[in-house]
Order: C-alpha cells, then structure tokens, then sequence
C-alpha cells in the first residue's frame, strides 16, 4: 500500500518469525484491509494517517520498537486494557497491545489447548506458536492479567515460550479491593523498573499520566463526533482508531488522532456524513475486536447501517476514563491509576451493574437505533451477563440482538441475515 | 402494476408474481447448483414493475437482475400476516435455517431468532436422516405418525446425528421410533427458540418443513397456541417479498 515500500524481510528474519507464514499472514490481512475499508466511500481524509498504519502493520512500526530497543529500551506487550500503560511508560518502557484478531496456527494450538477455547486467547498463541507476530517478539516482557479463566490458564502455557509476568486483577470494586490493586500495580512498576533500570517518579508518571490521559482525550473527540446523524464517520474507521491505540507511537497517534477530530467536527456543522442521514444506527456492546477483527462492524456497515459507538475493551471502555491529574505524590497517583482501571466495566468483575449503566447511557447520548451484543463463543462471563445487558437495553424501549461468533467467515452468511434483518426491524 | 417475489433458497426457488397486490401465480423449482440460472429464467417469464428478491441467493439476484433485497425475517413476516392477519408470531423452516419471528402490529417484526451457523433441525437435516434410514421424505414423515413412540435422539448435529441413527439401525431399532425421535428433537429445539423469541399464537408455520406433516402435528402438539399452516407454505416468503416490492411502489 505505501510508494516507498521497504523490505523488512531482514528485520522479521532477526526477530526470528516464520517469513513464509507472515508473508501470507500480511497478503491475507492487506487483503481484509483493502475489502472492508479502501472500499468505503467519502471517507474522512484524517484517516490517512491510520492507512499509512496498517500499510506498515509489521513494518514501519515494529522498526521503531527495535530501534528503541537498540538504545537500551524495553518494549512491554499486553493483551488487556486492564495493564497500565502509564506505569510501563513512567518506567521508561514502551507498551504495545499484541497480536490476537485472527485465526491463525490453530492446528498447533489445539495440539495444546481445547479447540473450545475463546478466538482471542486461540489467535495469541497462534500468532505465538507459528511466528508471525512481530510485536510479541519485539517484547521484552509480556504482561498478563487474571481476567478472566482462559487468559489466565493460557498465560502459563505462554510463560514455557516467553518472557511472561501476570498481574493479579481483583474480580469485585471493594475498598480492600482498590487497595490490592494499588499493591499489584507498586509490585508491575517494580517489575518494569528492574528491567529498564529506571525508577518511576512523581515527575516521570506525573508526565506519562498526561500523555496517556491526552491519547485518550483524543479518542473521546472522535467518539463524541459518532452522536451525529449523518455520522461523520463509519465505525470501522473509529474502531481502526482505538485498535491502533494500543500499539502506536502514543504522542504522534493523539496528535494525528485531534487532527481527526478537527475534521470529524467540521463535518459535523457541515452537516456531512459517511452514511445517509437517517440510516440505522448501531451501538456494539460486548467481547473486544482486536485488530484485524472487523468482521461485525464491516457486515454491519455494509448492510446499510452505521456504528455508531462501542462498549467494549476496544472502544470506549478503553477511553471514556481518565486519571487524575491532580495528584502531587507517586503514592497518590497509584491511588488514582488504581481508581481509573477499577472504573473499568468488563463482566470479569461481580457484579457489573455499570457496564449496563454505560450501554443506556451511551445508546441514549449516540441516538442509537439498536443495540448488538457481540461475544466471541466460549466467553463465558460476557455470554452469561447478556441477558441483563438484553433486559436493561430493552426495558430502556430499544432492540437488542445478541451475537455469538469467532475470527472465521465460516457464518458470515447467515450473520448478514440476521444483521440486515435487524436493521430493517430497527429502521 | 406487478410484482415479481423470488425467494432463492439453498433447496428451491419460488416465485410469486402479484397483480395490483393480488397473487396472479406462483411456482417452485429447485435450487439444483445453479440457483441463479432457476430465478433468472422466472425472471425472464414475462413483464414486471418491480421485482424483490429474498432467501440466501438474494443478493445475487440484486447483482444479477437489479432486484431490490428483503432479508427471509422481512419477508416471511410480510408474507405469514398477509396470509393470517391476526398472526401473532411466524415459525419458517426451511432447506438449511430456521426462523422464529415474533410479530409486532400490522406484520413488523418484534423479534426474531435464527440458527447461526449449521443447518441442525432444518429440511437439509431431515433429508440426510431419511437417507440414513431409506426412507423418502414423504415415507419419513409417515413412519414418524405412525409410531406410538419416539427414540431419544440426543445429537441435533446433522453428522453426529446420522451416525446416532446409523447406529440405532444397526441396533435392530424400528425404523419408524427414529423418524419419530428425530422430527421429536427438531420440534424441541424449535419450540424453545419458539419461547426465546416470546412467540405466542396464532402461529404461522411456513416454508418447506411445514409440509411436513409429522412435524406440523409435533409443533401443534407442543405450542401454547394455535397453529396456522397456509395451503402452499412454500412460498410464503417470495409472497412477502412481493409483497413488500408493491408496498415501497
């Protein structure tokens, strides 16, 4: 896709992947890339930037992380929003979020795994097990978190091949339970110290509390945009934005992503849109779509609706939350990290009244025709909170649909009946 | 003005045309492997105004003949309240899915369910079964109102559950206690996504399957209300479809 295309064979070679496998694995996601976005019309030109990405998924992006690495930097891999990025980056590390949207090496998996196990956890150790993913193994140091079951289970078969430490996530928003969150995050920031060899001060997490605070004030611009009918933009392309979050360069991602914002917001007084006024609009709630998972948003979007906001780990439960700027001591700013990721809402936690709360609320703000819930198969917590999340979503006077699907396209046929069927029952 | 309704399913092809929103004719054929060729040669029957096109191959026909596209849901709720004006809910199985339909006034859809990937407890399901037995589909049916009795049938996967069968055969079981425990396991799979949905009567059981009599008496046996079954529940759904190309004219 880039002019000035570079061979990063070498690179990959060192890092010591499959190049025959990553080779098909680029061809194949080039090729999604192409057919779900290059596709759309009228798209936002701020979404150049995040084509320059993807053109360079493998390439441009994991030479900077090795380049980094050449001066002595550590690169910290995550699968979870739950791992906090301001205590890696105030140690002096760099975070990325690792490969896990797309099948792949499934046979070596389930040599390991049970086949019923969720796309997610499958597809990391997939890209783990047949050597396509740069990020992991550009990564220092893996950081886990317990979860939820598979994950934590998964974690321990990752640790005999990689360089892995877990994190322990409390399951319920107690006092006691904030309080051992703060304990797990001190013990991950002494972790990342011992490994870059730099501590974590007020100055530093003070500076990285901004920047991760100022990423995610950037992507609540673009989602407030979304409220709009005509969207300005489609959800694929908002939902590219926070995939590429996790991994990207963190000041030059907020930069180019308030560049977007600017665009999003004229088009809004301009009244332009990327779809007709009028056409369904769509909120998805549920599971996370980790990079290249644009399966629902594209079927959707290209059925005649518009998504126009998503609840989940790879939307706004990654950026409505910020931490507090306010605080002058390390120890207080812990505090405040602690108090922003228990603010999460994911169905790991009992109970979860305020994942629920957030749907209705933003199905309200978004002016949301109809609400999905969308869950990979064999995720338990999520698949067994969504009767409430159908309850609370259709006692508040709006159509839910429930979802349950994987990384192939193996249903793709009848989930585009049931999603065109939907959107003709919400028009 | 006349419509021309094409439902493009995975077994047959239907076709309804309407005339001023009256049913001028209708006809079925078989999807056989080129399901395109069998809608474009109705197409190609005579004049329309307007042509809809539903069922799994409906997107191809808006490629191919420019036709506007209804989802099956659409259609056959369209359809099923024509037919039935008090229909309260819609029950469709057809060659290869299942749909359940909870109907809204004036025939909107209030709900719906369908099977989400494979084709268990659906015509194709049944087709395979009576092929397990020897049986045709006709005698199938027969054999399963005829028996005082049905096997348990525990797997609703076609291939799991065609060596279930294979194996009860083989056990010396009356052939017909199976056709019976099969189209009984279809029928409890269908009556709970029935009260997924919260489906109440009248129902309408349309598509292939209901011209299945063992499973009509099953679905009358075990729904709270009453079962309606139209007289050519085959192209219930090409009639919703018309249906809908004469209403958007």
């Amino acid at each position: 896709m880039s002019d000035t295309a570079v061979d990063y064979h070498q690179m990959w070679a060192d890092l010591g992947l499959d190049l025959k496998s990553h080779d098909a694995l680029l061809e194949a996601v080039g090729g999604m890339y192409g057919a779900a976005y290059l596709s759309q019309e009228n798209r936002p030109e701020g979404m150049g930037y995040l084509d320059f990405v993807m053109s360079e998924v493998h390439g441009l992006r994991v030479k900077e992380l090795n380049d980094f690495r050449a001066t002595g930097g550590k690169i910290v891999g995550t699968f979870c929003l739950y791992v906090p990025e301001e205590i890696i980056r105030a140690a002096g590390a760099w975070c990325v979020g690792l490969c896990a949207g797309a099948e792949f090496a499934y046979d070596e998996v389930e040599r390991i795994m049970p086949r019923n196990t969720c796309a997610l956890i499958k597809s990391f150790m997939g890209f783990k097990l047949g050597k396509v993913c740069p990020y992991i193994e550009s990564a220092d140091l893996v950081v886990g978190e317990t979860t939820c079951d598979g994950k934590k289970k998964a974690y321990e078969l990752l640790a005999e091949m990689h360089n892995v430490y877990v994190m322990e996530l409390p399951q319920m928003k107690r006092d006691k339970d904030l309080a051992f969150c703060h304990s797990e995050i001190v013990e991950l920031m002494g972790k990342v110290e011992e490994m870059t060899g730099k501590k974590v001060t007020a100055e530093t997490l003070r500076a990285s509390i901004k920047e991760v605070n100022d990423k995610r004030r950037a992507l609540q611009r673009i989602a407030a945009t979304r409220a709009a009918d005509p969207a300005p933009i489609s959800g694929k392309d908002a939902l590219l934005a926070t995939q590429v979050a996790f991994y990207d360069d963190v000041p030059r991602f907020t930069q180019s992503s308030n560049a977007l914002a600017d665009e999003l917001e004229k088009r809004v007084a301009d009244g332009v849109g990327v779809a007709p006024a009028g056409a369904p609009r769509i909120l998805i709630t549920g599971t996370p779509m980790a990079l290249p998972n644009w399966k629902l948003h594209d079927i959707i979007e290209k059925s005649g609706g518009i998504v126009v906001g998503e609840e989940m780990c790879t939307g706004s439960r990654y950026y409505q939350d910020l931490v507090s700027e306010d605080s002058a001591t390390l120890d207080e700013m812990i505090d405040d990290i602690a108090a922003k990721y228990l603010d999460i809402n994911c169905a790991c936690f009992t109970p979860n009244k305020g994942r629920i709360d957030d749907v209705i609320r933003m199905a309200k703000e978004l002016g949301a025709d109809g609400v999905i819930d969308y869950s990979l198969n064999f995720c338990g917590t999520y698949q067994i909170e969504s009767s409430s999340v159908e309850t609370a979503v259709q006692a508040a006077g709006l159509p839910l649909m429930r979802i349950e699907t994987d990384y192939s396209m193996e249903d793709a046929g009848q989930l585009s009946t049931r999603v065109e069927a939907f959107l003709e029952m919400v028009r | 003005m006349r419509v021309l309704g094409l439902d493009i399913g995975s077994r047959s092809v239907d076709a309804v045309w309407l005339d001023d929103g009256v049913v001028e004719c209708a006809a079925v054929a078989d999807s056989g492997f080129d399901p395109a060729s069998v809608a474009a040669a109705f197409v190609a029957r005579g004049e329309h105004d307007a042509l809809v096109a539903t069922g799994y191959g409906r997107h191809v026909a808006r490629e191919a003949f420019g036709a506007a596209v209804v989802t099956e849901i659409k259609a056959y709720a369209l359809g099923a309240s024509a037919l039935f004006p008090e229909a309260a809910a819609v029950l469709d199985i057809g060659g290869q899915d299942t749909k359940v339909i909870a109907l809204a006034r004036g025939g909107r859809v209030a709900d719906f369910e369908m099977n989400d990937k494979c084709a268990a407890g659906t015509g194709k399901f049944l087709e395979v079964m009576a092929r397990a037995l020897g049986f045709s589909l006709e005698e199938l049916a027969g054999a399963s109102l005829a028996a005082d009795s049905g096997v348990q049938i525990s797997s609703m996967c076609t291939v799991f559950a065609e060596s279930e069968v294979t194996g009860l055969v083989h056990r010396g079981e009356d052939r017909g206690r199976i056709a019976r425990g099969l189209h009984e396991s279809i029928s409890r799979r269908t009556l709970g996504a029935l009260k997924r949905v919260g489906a109440t009567g009248p129902l309408v059981f349309a598509g292939g399957v209901a011209c299945n009599p063992a499973m009509v008496a099953l679905i009358r046996e075990g729904f709270s209300g009453e079962v309606l079954v139209p007289a050519e529940a085959q192209i219930v759904g090409a009639y919703g479809a018309a249906l809908s190309g004469a209403r958007s004219a």
